[in-house]
């Protein structure tokens, strides 16, 4: 009989909800400092799963740790996991995203910092090395920090080609690299910057999160500050496909994990008034790779509903028929055991959540 | 050879081995308190980054004294540390 797990970080600390069934839910808090916790990690690759956590502490500053024990207990290295090199003359913000590498690769992990940087571990995310191409890439120096930070928040390895590898930066926009990361290219084409005038430029777009099915890998999604997309030629270029959406505007982007060319967002109704139009609670998803959109709601709040989700809030636990998890900035989660068509309310009056990731574990 | 000892305060005892203070060997003379860092980093650097960032600066939010002066006042890690004198690491009112 397989289970279920879902890790909620937040702004006071890591919660960690177990399921049977995807109904009944229990919530423990991990024993981890009451700490922001942008990224949480859950890696299936091996025997048992790895639980990664990046954490911050406003006096002790950031941190990485890992669990054997799927959160019972939590170790980090001596030395900091996560640490910018001395030429860099840069220190560690946060850590904003925790990504398994390939099947084929499975002690690599990849973390994507602040001030925007990739890191690599090869050691199953216990320790990371700077990936200097991208840190050396001259259009670094004119990235813009977005309301959150300059912040590497989506690392998305291909499935396959171990040299190809698509981040993105918020504000830098997407970088590809074709050669295992030694360099790097802007990969927004397509894609409008509302915030500047003139013609859309190379680089310097507000991306929000970018998403990919293993699947179709030439197959892209964003949800921009302002702006959904879809690319089919493996980032080259982007076209619209906001239409349908009652905004174009939120942070999260999630691939439907078994059929490609369906992901989900969640519409804020627009940058200046980050609440879901109609102070309504829904998520849409597309079965068509953006043609059109459907309202998922059954269960969800539908009248004075205020709070936004954040980028990382929104994830799949992988499982057949998916289910679709998000958290709230007003501490609430919401789950859905048959791939977003109903909705239940898994907890509330959590602090702010910052980041959810979900797994079936055997 | 002398000694400083550092006051571990106590949200960082998981870092010290649960010590209330780490005694460091400094070299001869007066250290400064960049120095004393420098070698806490050696023997404990889990407990040593969460007072410094890796450009060894001085976390917003931490506060670091010499006897009972804090070192924003003086001459920040640069300041020396007297024969005897403790250095005394304490959270910052911070937070939300």
């Amino acid at each position: 009989m397989s289970s279920y797990l879902l890790a909620i970080g937040t702004r006071k600390g890591l919660f960690l909800a177990t399921s049977q069934d995807r109904k009944a839910w229990s919530i423990e808090r991990a024993p981890l400092a009451s700490d922001e916790v942008y990224a949480v990690g859950i890696d299936t690759r091996r025997a048992t799963p790895r639980l990664l956590a990046s954490s911050v502490s406003n006096h002790w500053g950031p941190s990485v740790a890992h669990s054997d024990d799927l959160g019972k207990s939590w170790q980090e290295p001596e030395q900091a996991p996560v640490r910018y090199p001395e030429w860099t003359g840069s220190a560690l913000k946060r850590v904003w995203q925790l990504q398994p590498g390939r099947d084929s690769e499975p002690d690599v992990v990849w973390a994507g910092a602040e001030p925007g940087a990739l890191f690599r571990s090869d050691d199953g995310g216990v320790s990371f090395e700077l990936i200097d191409g991208l840190w050396n890439h001259p259009q670094r120096a004119k990235w813009m920090p977005g309301g959150g930070g300059l912040c590497l928040h989506t690392v998305l390895p291909h499935p396959t080609d171990p040299q190809r590898i698509t981040v993105a930066v918020s504000t830098g926009g997407v970088y590809q690299t074709t050669d295992g990361g030694t360099s790097w290219s802007p990969s927004n084409q397509g894609i409008r910057a509302d915030f500047r005038p003139g013609p859309a430029p190379e680089f310097g777009q507000c991306v929000h999160k970018v998403a990919m099915h293993p699947g179709a890998p030439d197959q892209l999604f964003a949800q921009n500050h302002g702006g959904v997309y879809r690319s089919d030629d493996g980032g080259r270029q982007w076209a619209s496909i906001a239409d349908g959406l009652p905004s174009d505007f939120g942070f999260p982007m999630v691939a439907h994990p078994h059929r490609p060319g369906s992901v989900y967002v969640f519409p804020l109704a627009g940058d200046f008034d980050r609440r879901p139009p109609e102070e309504r609670a829904r998520v849409y998803r597309t079965d068509d790779a953006g043609a059109s959109w459907q309202p998922l709601s059954h269960g969800l709040p539908q009248e004075g509903f205020h709070p936004a989700v954040l980028r990382d809030s929104m994830c799949t636990d992988g499982g057949t028929p998916a289910g679709m998890y998000f958290g709230t900035r007003s501490g609430a989660v919401f789950a859905s055991s048959d791939e977003g068509e109903s909705w239940h309310e898994l907890a509330r009056y959590l602090p702010d959540v910052l980041s959810v990731r979900a797994a079936v574990l055997d | 050879m002398g000694q400083v000892t550092v006051r571990v305060p106590g949200a960082l005892r998981e870092f010290s081995g649960g010590e209330r203070q780490v005694v460091v060997d400094v070299p001869a003379g007066d250290p400064s308190v960049a120095a004393v860092l420098d070698l806490l980093s050696r023997s404990h650097p889990a407990l040593e980054r969460r007072i410094r960032d890796e450009t060894g600066a001085l976390r917003e939010h931490v506060n670091v004294f010499v006897g009972s002066d804090n070192v924003r006042d003086l001459d920040r890690l640069s300041t020396v540390i007297p024969a005897g004198a403790e250095l005394i690491v304490l959270p910052a009112v911070s937070g939300g």
